[in-house]
């Protein structure tokens, strides 16, 4: 086995105060595609979160390890340094910050000091990616995701990805917004990386996305839990019949957090 | 209420000083009248801060400055104002209150372009100066700094630019407080003829941090019909230094000033930048920023009057206040009547990066006309949790991501600055003061 392992364990999370996760397991290796499904509501977003920092979400149980190390003892830039990646649902806009210097700076931050990237090189690596990604290279001089469109801040998201290489990354409802050139465009990006080195977790709760890039593994998450896990014919079956059935079949009647079985 | 209020310098050191410098028999007078209206004249009254105390009366009148010959000779700290590559075809160093190094090209020399220490001026260029100082823009008798400036000035600069003229290449002063004790009363008169444009940059530099001093600028700068004048400013004087600063302009028909100020003097300061909008389509956009730090007390007041009609301002403060600085922020868009059409539009913005810090906003439109359309902004935050875990999350530490914020808030400014090498001296200077 190659590369890193994410392993979340009985993961507890609130926010302000109020339960979300209710005791997640799931293990990602180096190499593999994990895709997280379910309806809104069941706690998908909050994991990704979690995973990363968020300030806003406390874990109250569990433990999330990085190759052993405990990722809930580390500050988010830590976190980052060690090998994670969040692609966000809604990133931030920062003005006055211009793109490509966020993006020298966060490639830089995972470097040695004295080993910073030479400007040259910057400007050819960021420069290939942008075109890989179909993005305008003005994008590169405005700043940080102001006056963004959804697809723009998407492609930026996985242009980040793409320059930082990270171990393991969280891919949290990429799709969401995309239209279907978008969305090819995207999952380009994102199977491009794949290689015995990289881990990614994909949370979606559309089906489609997972017609571009194909999952090892398919869990589906209901009232704050990964309740049901297989392969990608998982997903192609929530595809055909929705999620009724495992609702069905685990006696659930409200998926939504806030309810149990 | 009179605090101290006792002036170390007379009517007869005054009027010898003029003759020293053999001005003019109405500048001499100008200045003695102006003396005798000190005593009387109020301090004025800049909103929720109190500068009764503050220092307006300790301090040297006079200090010379050496002469330099070549730019080398500046200390390492000044010569990071000028651009490395390329001297500076147009610079005026006034070094306490003498010149010390100055240069204007002969191209603009044969244009008619005028660029020179206030007191040469007032020789060579007597009715030119007699026609606007403290005529048109500020007033002697406003309150009692403007009369303490005007009986004691002692440094400035004059710049005119003939009609028709467009002057493309910066023209730069250095206003270099080398003597720590001694007090800048200086005056910059900036004139631009009908149809003429120009790009002026003004630094404020003094190293006293514990000696006490301090400066009481006034600043005109006139838009005949059809200017165009961009103003940008690095102030930089030392914590030692109070700092009373009047940069006021008027602008007339299709006239534009635009301003672009760092106001980064580390002690107490008030600062006011008032354009008035004389013509009919004038324009004048006021940006400025600032970084509060220690225990300084600062007051801003942005201001911009419309009189023309279809005359458009559009104020810009942005200021970052750390440890327990405070500082007030101004922002005033006044229509008067008959300035129909017209557009008042401004954005204040403080950032706080400490719980003893204090920042004020305070937007006010005062508008005397129906057929207007006006707008504010102002908001007192801290920096964005969310935007540093975005920052965070891509590896960047918590220190690097606050830095990167600030300078990104400061940046409409800042950018704004047609020097490179002042806009790299202003972001130097808020690194120091942020870190």
């Amino acid at each position: 086995m190659a590369g890193s392992t994410l392993e979340i364990k009985n993961l507890h999370v609130s926010i302000e105060g109020k339960e979300i996760l209710k005791g997640v397991n799931l293990t990602i290796n180096g190499g593999e595609f994990h895709a997280v499904m379910g309806p809104n509501g069941t706690g998908k977003s909050t994991l990704a979160s979690a995973v990363m920092g968020h300030p806003k979400y406390e874990v109250t149980e569990g433990s999330i390890l990085l190759d052993g190390e405990d990722v809930l003892e580390m500050e988010v830039d830590e976190r980052a340094r060690a090998g994670l990646f969040l692609a966000m649902q809604y990133p931030s806009e920062i003005s006055g910050v211009t793109t490509s210097d966020f993006l020298r700076s966060s490639m830089n931050a995972r470097r040695e000091e004295g080993d910073e990237i030479s400007l040259m090189k910057f400007i050819k690596e960021m420069d290939s990616v942008l075109d890989y990604l179909e993005i305008d290279k003005n994008m590169a001089q405005r700043y940080l995701n102001e006056g963004f469109s959804g697809g723009e801040k998407k492609r930026n998201e996985i242009l980040q990805l793409m320059l930082m290489k990270p171990e393991i990354a969280i891919l949290d409802e990429i799709d969401s917004g995309l239209d279907i050139d978008a969305l090819k465009v995207v999952s380009k990006g994102i199977n491009k990386l794949r290689d015995e080195n990289f881990g990614c977790l994909i949370i979606t709760h559309y089906q489609r996305l997972l017609n571009y890039i194909t999952p090892d593994y398919v869990h589906v998450m209901m009232q704050g839990r990964v309740v049901k896990s297989g392969g990608p014919e998982l997903a192609q079956r929530l595809e055909a019949e929705g999620y009724d059935w495992i609702k069905e079949e685990l006696g659930i009647k409200d998926e939504t957090v806030g309810q149990n079985a | 209420m009179s605090v101290e209020t006792k002036l170390p310098y007379d009517k007869e050191y005054i009027n010898q000083f003029s003759k020293d410098n053999n001005e003019p028999e109405w500048m001499n007078s100008l200045r003695l009248q102006a003396l005798e209206q000190v005593d009387t004249l109020e301090l004025p009254k800049p909103d929720k801060t109190k500068i009764g105390k503050w220092n307006f009366s300790r301090f040297k009148h006079l200090a010379e400055g050496e002469k330099i010959d070549s730019l080398k000779e500046l200390p390492e700290a000044l010569q990071g104002f000028l651009d490395e590559e390329n001297t500076p075809e147009n610079l005026l160093i006034q070094r306490n209150h003498s010149v010390a190094y100055a240069t204007l090209s002969d191209e603009l020399k044969e244009q008619g372009v005028i660029f020179t220490d206030i007191f040469t001026a007032l020789k060579e260029h007597e009715d030119l100066v007699r026609r606007y100082y403290m005529k048109d823009a500020v007033s002697v008798d406003e309150h009692r700094l403007t009369a303490l400036h005007a009986a004691l000035m002692n440094g400035g600069i004059f710049v005119y630019v003939p009609k028709n003229v467009e002057v493309k290449v910066p023209l730069q002063v250095i206003f270099w407080q080398e003597d720590p004790e001694a007090a800048l009363f200086n005056h910059v008169l900036v004139v631009a003829e009908e149809n003429s444009s120009l790009t002026y940059v003004e630094n404020y530099v003094s190293y006293n941090e514990t000696e006490e001093t301090l400066a009481n600028v006034v600043t005109e700068v006139i838009a005949q019909n059809n200017a165009k004048i961009s103003f940008g400013a690095v102030d930089n004087f030392a914590a030692g230094t109070t700092v009373y600063n009047n940069r006021r302009g008027v602008a007339y028909r299709d006239a534009t000033i635009d301003w672009a100020l760092g106001q980064m003097n580390e002690g107490n300061t008030v600062s006011e930048n008032i354009t008035h909008l004389v013509g009919d389509n004038s324009l004048s956009n006021a940006k400025t920023v600032t970084v509060g730090r220690g225990k300084q007390i600062q007051n801003f007041t942005a201001k911009i009057v419309h009189f023309g009609k279809n005359s458009e301002g559009y104020i810009l403060q942005h200021g970052v206040m750390k440890d327990s600085a405070s500082s007030i922020f101004n922002g005033i868009g006044k229509i008067e009547h008959g300035a129909s059409k017209s557009n008042a539009e401004q954005e204040s913005r403080v950032l706080m990066l400490s719980e003893k810090a204090r920042g004020d906003a305070n937007p006010i439109l005062l508008i005397d006309e129906d057929d207007v359309t006006a707008g504010h902004a102002a908001s007192v935050g801290r920096v964005d949790p969310l935007q540093l875990y975005y920052l965070m999350s891509r590896g960047i530490t918590q220190a690097e991501a606050e830095r990167l914020i600030i300078h990104g808030f400061l940046a409409p400014v800042v950018n704004q600055l047609p020097i490179e090498a002042v806009k790299n001296q202003l972001t130097q200077v808020i690194e120091r003061k942020v870190y």
